[in-house]
């Protein structure tokens, strides 16, 4: 691949430069986020640099690079935040005020709890330093003299992995004073939740990096204007900043061209559930969906397909038909009725009920549920109830269109996006799999259960 | 009372914020005085609002809100196994069952030597791994089996 470098980006002074991006291919993957993963000590710094890490923060700041063209290079990388919304990173970055007399913040959302995401770990466990160095250059440009890396409580290791990483990168002179001799300083911390989902939400976050109970605020005002503290504070998630050094070394063209239009670059997908191999695949986007099915070991115990939750449970669920012809992309699953989300590939095979899964995540949004907006702390736990009645027998058919009444009430008219997240699989569940739901409430049992016989499992008894 | 060692943690984590900002290490100070006290009773919630100079009742919110603070005693070791949807599929309810059946408790529920406790989790962000648990919320065991189960519940006897 020739790589085009933006005439306004200078080439970098060492041997990873023009036209040579390191890109490692690990089994087809495209690692890019993850590129140091093919190395014998992936997360170390040694190895970091030796792929060419922190050579892109180091010449943007000696060079003082001007902040409208870093920008300017995000925005052509089509670069859009990997946190679910999509939302173009370099537009983004434009809002944040320029001139502000105080400290400004950078964020980093590494919270994600939402079930079937698990990419951002990979990178903090694998490639600490470039997401540190996508940080450090997202702090330069928009001028934040402080950041915190907000990580999920429940995975400690790698919480203390990164603290780590941030004391190395320190001592290297990569954080903190005075960096490269100018009078650029930026320091940065991790700090971590201690298990609610609800946190993954940017305001909630910011509430509870203030040691407060994470409750999401009301947008306006947004972040960019009053964050954490109050302040100024940009917010971003992992993947997105770790995307930042290897646009900043071979240029938002490059980038661009590795996906597809309007889905610029690489993504992680965390394919979990009936695969064979499930676990991160950083790939093109715009990869066939068949291309990472078959990555990821195909279907589990060579099972047929039925449904796949392409983004997270906040991305509708697609059925088999839906899915097999998708590209994985934000134009090519919402063509498909669906959306990238966080690229959390949920695999369902044939043996799965529909009733029971949907049962288990509004489970999960009623527990999550922050509680602070009536239709989705009342709505998610209603719902709950309704699909726990089917569950066990006691449905009624007018519960279906009682499902679907009460989601639709919930979805617009809350606080935060979690309500209309929550809404989301019982109205894509219900809407592609309704005979399923409907032989429940007839049968009180699963359909699932009286064909599960006859798959090869021995887990049923043959009948 | 605190500990030397907590007071010392606890600093650490107040220099990540700005000096007139003490109880944003509130999550950070709750968790180290539970990890050495085992849970968080009332008198360590009372210590930590001291030592940040916050209210009280600032701390007790903290810890009531966030799922993997226990204000309730969960024995010596608390194993939380995630049940939810990638977990599900990968069959974490036979773990369950095995741990239910191995420890004889249910969920929520301490041994009778005040050893071991069960719950439930939400997504622990790990979800390749499934089936997975932690132990004491800081180490995670992945890509269990029942046998795997016993091995570890083995070690922390
Ligand atoms: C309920 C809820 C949970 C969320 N969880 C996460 C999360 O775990 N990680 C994340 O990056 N963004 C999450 N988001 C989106 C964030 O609010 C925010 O849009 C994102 O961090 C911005 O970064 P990006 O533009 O780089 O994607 C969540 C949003 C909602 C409503
Ligand atoms: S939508 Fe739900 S989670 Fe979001 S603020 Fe309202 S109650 Fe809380
Ligand atoms: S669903 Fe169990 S760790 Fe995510």
């Amino acid at each position: 691949m020739t790589t085009p470098i933006s005439a306004k980006i200078p080439t970098p002074a060492n041997s990873y430069e023009a036209g040579k991006p390191v890109m490692t291919d690990l089994n087809g993957q495209t690692l890019l986020c993850l590129r140091t993963l093919a190395e014998e000590n992936p997360a170390s710094l040694e190895t970091y640099i030796k792929l060419g890490g922190y050579s892109a923060l180091k010449r943007i700041v000696s060079e003082k690079t001007k902040a409208t063209d870093i920008i300017t290079q995000v925005k052509t990388s089509g670069l859009r935040g990997r946190g679910g919304a999509g939302f173009p990173t370099g537009l983004k970055w434009s809002f944040m005020p320029r001139y502000f007399d105080g400290v400004k913040y950078l964020v980093c959302n590494s919270d994600e709890g939402e079930p079937g995401t698990f990419k951002d770990r990979d990178i903090i466990r694998y490639n600490p330093h470039q997401l540190i160095e996508g940080m450090a250059i997202a702090a330069y440009t928009l001028g934040a003299r402080v950041g915190y890396n907000y990580i999920h409580g429940e995975i400690w290791q790698d919480y203390e992995i990164f603290e780590a990483a941030l004391h190395e990168a320190k001592a290297a002179g990569y954080l903190g004073e005075n960096l490269f001799g100018t009078n650029f300083c930026f320091d940065l911390y991790a700090v971590h939740g201690y298990g609610a989902y609800i946190c993954g939400e940017e305001t909630a976050l910011i509430e509870s990096i203030e040691g407060k109970k994470g409750q999401p605020r009301f947008k306006p005002p947004f972040p960019a204007s009053y964050g954490v503290f109050g302040k100024p504070t940009n917010v971003n998630n992992t993947e997105s900043y770790a995307s930042i050094p290897w646009i900043m070394q071979h240029g938002g063209e490059a980038f661009a061209a590795l996906g597809v239009p309007n889905s610029g670059g690489t993504k992680l997908f965390s394919v979990s559930g009936h695969v064979g191999k499930p676990g991160n695949y950083e790939v093109k986007m715009g990869t066939p969906f068949t291309e990472l099915l078959e990555m990821a070991g195909g279907v589990w115990k060579g099972r047929k397909l039925k449904a796949v939750i392409p983004g997270g449970p906040s991305t509708p669920v697609m059925p088999a038909s839906a899915i097999m012809g998708a590209t994985m992309d934000y134009e090519g699953l919402s063509k498909a009725r669906s959306s990238l989300g966080a690229g959390s590939m949920i695999v369902m095979d044939e043996t799965t009920c529909m009733v029971k899964a949907l049962h288990r995540l509004s489970y999960f949004f009623y527990e999550e549920s922050c509680g602070q907006c009536t239709p989705c702390r009342e709505g998610t736990g209603w719902v709950y109830r309704v699909i726990t009645r089917i569950v066990n027998g006691k449905g009624k058919m007018e519960d279906l269109d009682l499902l679907t009444d009460v989601s639709n009430n919930i979805s617009g008219r809350t606080i935060c996006a979690l309500g209309e997240a929550a809404a989301t699989p019982v109205l894509s569940f219900i809407k592609h799999f309704r005979p399923e739901f409907e032989y429940y409430i007839q049968h009180g049992k699963s359909m699932v259960e009286s064909q599960i016989d006859a798959v090869v499992d021995g887990k049923a008894e043959p009948k | 009372m605190l500990s030397p060692q907590a007071i010392e943690k606890i600093d650490y984590e107040l220099t990540k914020y700005p000096a007139d900002q003490r109880i944003a290490a509130v999550m950070s100070a709750l968790r180290i005085v539970q990890t050495e006290r085992g849970w968080l009773s009332k008198e360590s919630i009372t210590d930590v609002s001291q030592y940040l100079r916050i209210p009280e009742i600032a701390a007790l919110e903290v810890a009531g809100f966030y799922n993997m603070y226990d204000l309730s005693p969960v024995g010596q070791y608390k194993i939380t196994v995630c049940t939810n949807i990638s977990c599900m599929l990968r069959d974490s309810d036979e773990i369950v069952d095995h741990l239910k059946a191995k420890l004889g408790v249910g969920f929520n529920e301490v041994t009778a030597d005040g050893k071991f406790c069960l719950k439930e989790g939400e997504c622990m962000g790990a979800c390749g791994g499934a089936p997975l648990m932690t132990v004491n919320n800081h180490t995670m065991h992945e890509f269990l089996t029942p046998e795997k189960v016993d091995a570890i519940l083995e070690e922390l006897k």
